[in-house]
């Protein structure tokens, strides 16, 4: 270690190199669970620094873990192995939007919600919007391929990605895809890479693709006093020809957990809430949202209320924007889940989630885009109470199952990390599993690049106790 | 080895559970814009925090991380899950206080400045004769011309010379400690007059009094008031708060009134706290906490009151820097707007990031100097955005910040800072 810290002082100024305890623990953990500390963290600042430190990590045969502002939920950038942390949240000096060919150019630590703010200056958008988008980083984005709620209509951050310039493994910089909408040109690694949580490369820059604005939006709040009802009438609108931007849901803890927190006036004894938002041009929107008042006239169990105007609307998506801080008030440990199940199987994946709660005791409230599947069941614990955390990881481990025995998979948009891989082989099989191990191997021969994630090791279980 | 329960207790080691580290209070964390590294977020001083009451760090590992924090609170408010990093944060001064060693010099000056100085009225009204008599006297000019005071000690040349005029010796003197209400009299109000404010900004006191008697307030100055214990408590000395507390609860408690008043950002804070800091205190809890509910900052006294209105258009266009405490820890978010927008002026400009702190933050622009001016140069970035020749605060620290900022810009001939109060009386307030 001393030699490769040396070695690495002579090519990263000193500022930038991080070895007090206090920094190390400081970068030891990120929003899911577990804590390791590594033995360095390197602020790093342009490609050849990178470049040059991933051939010094071969050498030496040390780990290396790109690392945003540390949101991830499914552990993508803890340093398991110990090692060199590389912090890339510091790199975000260049974000460029070319309006006449509807791409912007990012460095990899500019942070999400700041791309959609400068594409709107021009009337574009730039649609992937993690509820962490003001906080976490494209290129944490870009590895996790992450989602958020307009998902459902706009699809998540693979979508938008053209092309890229990354740092191989190995240290050597290549660019992939370009800035041209259509690009056939061999394989297409662009779409390998992103979603490959850091194990495959350090992406350095992101062209990524942008769209239209729409002129105009419009909030539907429906209460169901039938949770499984308000699943029907999900698919029914999804199959009407309408495809809403979003569409939320909330369940009855979720209401109830709200409505203790911060009076809203929600009705508690509602079994679930579903928030819809169309957008496109007004009169459109207009003449669909009647179309979707008139579907849910349908089913008997349902309210609904459109909001007149933005302030209105905004006051349904509060509800929707509390859940979380309301939820944490019963415990304080929230284990966030994104198992996604086809549109169909929501109704049935309720109904698997509500006999998973009462089976293991435990507190699970459930919100989500209900619109394209990617539901959140939360389990609200206390990382302190072992028996407990005990039942918590059994009851994951079911809801996964449930997932993909309904023909889902195990993240919709917080990736694999830590969390999931030991269920890997369960969705795809050991050959399935196996091409994809094969495919690190060859990019990564010395294990260097971000290890321990995706792939599990021997005998590995789900452990949310530290 | 287990860290001593004890010790855990003092860090609120309980209360960092939680902190589910989202991050979702980095970017509204000015020291983690300016420093950019973990250890000056929010989530990296919880963490580490967490890691001392688990024996993995030492106390001196934390102790930059929170020396370093403003304590400005804007992570509270952040914060989806509500997490009392105010709480966390005391703990851990606090805790560090106790394990430091410190010199004999070091715990003289300390005790000099915190028992001494800061809860007695002779000490606070000694400094308002000194500067009085320093500017009266033409001591300022000379020093400033012979640039003598760049020599002082811990950058005070740079804040004197931003200082307000000063009253003289008698009228600090001959303040009454009784006004009545001008017409009917709504309500009686007990006014805190603050240590900073009134020795430095004296002046902004007796406008405080003119607007609250205006509005229909009688205002009472309890004689044996003292320092909130604001700068204590940030310091890690809570035993002291704590006494300076009790002794403005009594100071309160022998007098009739509806509301405890104050024109003091981060004052109104700490008076507001005080209920949260005797939880658990039987002899204490309920008189702190009934002093608690009293206290009000004077926008919020004079927008219930509604009994003003201004007759002069003020020259110029107006800005409004808030105060972190007022915002974050007191939530008093409109007030101060909405009075704003009834004074006749060229027009009120938004500036972008409003709710960021300034750097002032107590006396952390004097024991952290360099930090602080960062701080205050990323927030004159977006003063200077607004083009506006009036920047507006509601607190003496804020104030005196703002006005060093405007100084550093080279600003002077076009900006100016000025206590909210102050401008309604230029304004020209008179009752409705």
């Amino acid at each position: 270690m001393e030699l490769l810290m040396e070695e690495i002082r002579s090519i990263i100024p000193s500022d930038q190199i991080f070895t007090s305890l206090a920094d190390r623990y400081s970068y030891s953990y990120d929003a899911s669970f577990g804590s390791y500390l590594p033995e360095v963290v390197i602020q790093v600042k342009n490609k050849e620094e990178i470049s040059s430190l991933l051939k010094l990590a071969n050498t030496f045969n040390i780990p290396v873990y790109p690392r945003g502002q540390g949101t991830s939920l499914s552990g993508g950038p803890l340093p398991v192995k110990g090692g060199m942390v590389l912090d890339m949240s510091q790199w975000n000096g260049n974000l460029k939007i070319y309006p006449d060919d509807l791409v912007a150019v990012v460095s990899p630590g500019v942070l999400t919600a700041s791309i959609n703010q400068e594409a709107e200056k021009f009337g574009l958008m730039y649609p992937p919007d993690p509820s962490s988008a003001h906080v976490s980083t494209i290129g944490g984005n870009l590895a996790e391929n992450s989602g958020g709620p307009r998902g459902l209509k706009y699809g998540v951050t693979k979508d938008y990605v053209i092309g890229l310039e990354v740092v191989t493994p190995e240290g050597e910089i290549i660019r992939t895809g370009g800035k041209t909408i259509k690009n056939v040109t061999g394989y297409d690694l662009t779409k390998l890479i992103v979603g490959s949580e850091g194990t495959l490369g350090i992406i350095t820059e992101a062209t990524l693709k942008l769209v239209p604005k729409p002129p105009a939006s419009k909030t539907m709040m429906a209460v169901f006093d039938d949770l499984v009802q308000s699943g029907q009438a999900i698919s029914k609108i999804l199959t009407s020809g309408i495809l809403p931007a979003k569409m939320e849901i909330m369940d009855q803890s979720s209401i109830i957990a709200v409505e203790n927190y911060q009076p809203l006036g929600l009705p508690i004894d509602a079994e679930a809430i579903l928030l819809i938002e169309l957008d496109g041009h007004p009169l459109a929107i207009e003449e669909e949202m009647k179309k979707i008042e008139v579907i849910f006239k349908g089913f008997e169990s349902v309210k609904v209320k459109i909001a007149e105007n933005q302030d209105e609307a905004q006051s349904y998506w509060k509800a929707r924007k509390l859940v979380s801080p309301a939820i944490v008030k019963i415990k304080p440990t929230k284990v966030s889940e994104d198992a996604t199940v086809p549109r169909s199987k929501i109704p049935d994946m309720f109904q698997k989630l509500k006999e998973i709660r009462e089976k293991y005791d435990i507190h699970l409230v459930v919100f989500g885009h209900a619109g394209d599947g990617n539901l959140h069941p939360n389990i609200i614990c206390d990382k302190r109470d072992t028996e407990e955390m005990i039942r918590v990881e059994k009851a994951v481990e079911e809801i996964f199952k449930a997932a993909v025995e309904l023909g889902g998979t195990l993240s919709g948009e917080h990736g694999i990390g830590t969390l999931k891989a030991p269920f890997m082989e369960m969705e795809l099989g050991a050959a399935g599993l196996d091409m994809m191990k094969r495919i690190k191997k060859i990019w990564d021969p010395n294990n260097i690049l971000n290890p321990g994630k995706i792939f599990p090791e021997e005998g590995q279980k789900l452990v949310l106790r530290e | 080895m287990k860290a001593a329960a004890g010790l855990q207790s003092k860090l609120h080691y309980d209360e960092t559970f939680n902190c589910v580290q989202c991050g979702y209070c980095l970017p509204v964390c000015p020291t983690y814009e300016t420093m950019k590294s973990e250890v000056h977020s929010p989530r990296g001083r919880i963490n580490l925090v967490k890691m001392l009451a688990e024996d993995k760090i030492k106390a001196e590992d934390l102790r930059e991380p929170i020396e370093k924090c403003l304590g400005c609170r804007a992570c509270e408010t952040a914060c989806p899950t509500s997490v009392q990093y105010g709480k966390i944060l005391e703990g851990a001064k606090e805790v560090l206080e106790n394990a430091e060693q410190k010199s004999i010099t070091q715990k003289l000056s300390e005790s000099l400045i915190f028992d001494q100085m800061f809860p007695s009225k002779r000490w606070m009204n000694t400094i308002g004769y000194l500067s009085w008599l320093y500017q009266k006297s033409g001591m300022q000019k000379m020093a400033q011309r012979t640039g003598i005071t760049q020599f002082a000690p811990l950058h005070l040349g740079k804040f004197e010379s931003v200082l307000p005029d000063l009253p003289s010796p008698a009228e600090r003197k001959n303040r009454a400690r009784l006004f009545k209400a001008i017409g009917s009299r709504k309500v009686t109000v007990g006014f805190i007059t603050g240590c900073v404010m009134d020795a430095i900004f004296y002046e902004t006191n007796r406008n405080t009094i003119d607007l609250l008697t205006k509005a229909g307030a009688a205002v009472l100055i309890p004689v044996n008031q003292t320092c909130c214990g604001a700068l204590h408590a940030h310091a890690g000395k809570i035993a002291d708060a704590k006494l300076l507390a009790k002794r403005n609860i009594e100071a309160f408690e022998k007098e009739k009134t509806d509301y405890i008043v104050n024109n003091a950002g981060g004052c109104g804070a700490t008076l507001l706290e005080y209920g949260e800091l005797f939880k658990g205190d039987i002899e204490w809890e309920r008189s702190a906490q009934a002093f608690s509910n009293k206290v009000r900052d004077i926008s919020q006294v004079l927008s219930e009151l509604d009994g003003l209105s201004f007759t002069k258009e003020v020259n110029g266009t107006i800005t409004f820097q808030p105060s972190c405490h007022m915002i974050n820890v007191q939530k008093v978010k409109n007030e101060p707007l909405s009075l704003l927008k009834q004074v006749k002026s060229k027009g009120y400009r938004e500036m972008n990031d409003k709710e960021r702190c300034c750097g002032s933050a107590g006396i952390y622009n004097i024991v952290n100097y360099e930090d602080s001016m960062e701080i205050l140069d990323s927030k004159m970035k977006n003063v200077k955005e607004t083009n506006t020749s009036i920047i507006v605060t509601a607190n003496p620290g804020c104030l005196l910040q703002m006005k060093l900022g405007i100084q550093r810009e080279g600003l002077e001939k076009s900006v100016r800072a000025v206590h909210l109060v102050d401008l309604l009386v230029e304004a020209g307030a008179v009752s409705k």
